[in-house]
């Protein structure tokens, strides 16, 4: 197997017992991106020197047989809305070209802490919003499954370079969606951890109640593996979970037999592909053979999410993105007439069409005469769907959807149309607006030779129970192992 | 039904402060009266009593001891600006 298929823990073990070093796991990165990348287009920046420097360190402990963990020495990449130190971050806009931080993010300074070489940024839609990465003030990424298609978003260039085998795995971010449908189009296992399990200090805000940070990767353990370096305490973040995080690989090869799974009658709704809601069931029957008792739930405030979400996402990002002003950092407008007309062209020339869609929309649902109308009103359903959750969960332990309602879409194929945008993220929104940790793994294949992916969804903080479970099926079927044929 | 004015759309962009042109607050126009009609449906489901949640995770908000600690020098700070003095952000002219 060549070094670049390998999986993040597959490496380690190489690196451990001294079979491949990390700079030759960065440089075999490095020389795919270059023999790839120009097709894909993961990347909005690749670091090079950066990467192998820090393998070198990695190697130098390896040899003192000091690792700083167990995965020292596997390269990574970045979704571009993490803070990186000496390192330009965009968040995929044109607002912020050139910036370059003077500080790493938490997340960053853990990885780095870990030894994990970061190979470079990868592209997003603008401050994540968006569900196809078509709305980088950049460039698009593409599908390394099928090069017309999108990667899915907003997290498509994280997907993307680990499917393409660019990276071993990557950090994305998840507000409505934005890791596990990316994960579910490219054949990867994506998590939205709980709310408040990973610190988002140094993390480019989309929309603050709803943003979580997860990892990308090919199998269940790597999740695992990555994860557990990033959920940990912070004090720079107030919404850091203080209580400690499980170990996630302890109990992987656990099963399923004896637990209840549920499937949410409301996730299975017209409409949906029906070669996905056939992959779905058949990954459901499967889990009855390993020993679950697998039951129907209903959420039955399903159907209000995709507004709710539209209402409360977009209040928060227009004021997340109140600050980009043309004061501090990345562009400034020329030739103003005075401060508020430095604002205003900084932010009309810097924004992207979506980025501003969302921004007046929630603009709209904060302003006098309105709130009540319509933030406050999506709160009060939020409650609603968080009661939804609470109730299943008495009931069963984890709960198995569909992903996406649909695999892969062509480039262009939604971009004239937000709605029909935004409906790709029905079934993974009620997850960011009830705070609870989601995943999604590969569970098949459509006749085209897309990826399919299985959403589980866990009470909040049972990270360790997903993990548990998606191995459960993983093990018993090779999808994971298919690669793209670029 | 909830269509919006274009009065509506251009009093929401100054407040955004943004500037659209006359075929982007047409466009503007048709695409949020189309996400607010699909909205309309949330505002017919009754939630009297409902406390709204700001938060999915409702944990008091956190307190430290107010010690000083290391921070930014004015110098890291400032490295971004567009335009700068010594220790201060350069903006246009507010007063003359």
């Amino acid at each position: 197997m060549s070094l670049v298929d390998c999986s993040m823990l597959e490496l380690a073990g190489r690196l451990e017992r001294k079979e491949a070093s990390s700079v030759e796991a960065t440089r075999a990165c490095l020389s795919r991106i270059d023999a790839v990348d120009g097709r894909v287009r993961a990347f909005l920046k690749v670091d090079a020197a950066g990467a192998l420097a820090a393998a070198e360190a990695s190697d130098r402990r390896r040899a003192a047989g000091k690792p700083a963990g167990p995965l020292d020495g596997v390269p990574v990449g970045l979704k571009d809305l993490f803070i990186t130190e000496g390192l330009e971050t965009t968040a995929g806009s044109k607002i912020l070209e050139g910036f370059v931080p003077p500080y790493d993010g938490t997340p960053v300074r853990l990885l780095k802490e870990a030894g994990l070489p970061i190979l470079g940024k990868l592209n997003l839609d603008e401050f994540a919003m968006g569900s196809s990465t078509e709305s980088s003030g950049f460039h698009p990424t593409h599908n390394p499954w099928d090069l017309a298609r999108s990667p899915g978003g907003s997290s498509g260039g994280s997907a993307a370079a680990v499917a393409a085998r660019e990276a071993f795995g990557a950090l994305g971010t998840d507000t409505g969606g934005s890791i596990r449908q990316p994960a579910a189009f490219t054949n990867l296992v994506g998590v939205k951890p709980t709310y408040g399990r990973v610190s988002r200090y140094g993390v480019i805000a989309f929309a603050s109640s709803l943003d979580q940070v997860g990892p990308l990767t090919r199998t269940v353990a790597d999740a695992a593996a990555l994860l557990q370096v990033l959920a940990v305490h912070d004090a720079k973040d107030s919404t850091s979970a203080v209580q400690p995080a499980s170990d996630y690989r302890a109990g992987l090869e656990g099963g399923v037999a004896g637990m209840t799974l549920g499937l949410p009658r409301e996730y299975f709704a017209d409409g949906m592909d029906s070669e996905v809601e056939a992959a779905v069931r058949a990954a459901a029957r499967a889990y009855e053979k390993l020993g679950a008792k697998v039951v129907e739930v209903s959420l039955p405030h399903t159907r209000y999410a995709l507004a709710t979400y539209y209402l409360i996402a977009p209040a928060e990002a227009s004021a997340n993105l109140a600050r980009y002003d043309g004061v501090r950092y990345g562009l400034r407008a020329e030739g103003v007439k005075g401060l508020g007309d430095l604002y205003v062209r900084t932010r009309t020339q810097g924004f992207g069409a979506e980025v501003k869609r969302r921004i007046l929309l929630g603009t709209y649902a904060l302003s006098a005469g309105y709130y009540d109308a319509y933030y406050l009103k999506a709160q009060k359903v939020r409650t609603l769907i968080r009661r939804d959750f609470e109730a299943a969960f008495k009931e069963v332990d984890v709960m198995v959807s569909p992903t996406s309602p649909v695999p892969a879409f062509r480039l262009g194929e939604k971009t004239g149309d937000p709605l029909s945008m935004y409906l790709m993220d029905v079934f993974t929104l009620p997850c960011n607006l009830a705070g609870l940790p989601g995943l999604s793994l590969p569970c098949g294949f459509t006749r085209a030779g897309l990826p399919i992916g299985l959403q589980l969804l866990g009470r909040p903080f049972d990270e360790a129970r997903l993990f548990q479970v998606a191995r459960a099926f993983e093990r018993e079927h090779d999808f994971s192992s298919r690669k793209p044929g670029l | 039904m909830s269509t919006l004015a274009l009065e509506d759309v251009r009093h929401v962009a100054e407040l955004a402060r943004l500037s659209l042109s006359p075929d982007e607050e047409a466009r503007t126009q048709g695409q949020l009266s189309a996400v607010l009609d699909a909205v309309e449906a949330l505002r017919q489901l009754p939630t009297d009593g409902v406390e709204p949640t700001s938060h999915a995770v409702s944990a008091a908000t956190p307190l430290r001891e107010d010690t000083v600690q290391p921070s930014l020098d004015a110098g890291r700070a400032l490295a971004n600006a567009p335009a700068r003095g010594d220790t201060h952000f350069a903006v246009p002219k507010v007063l003359e």
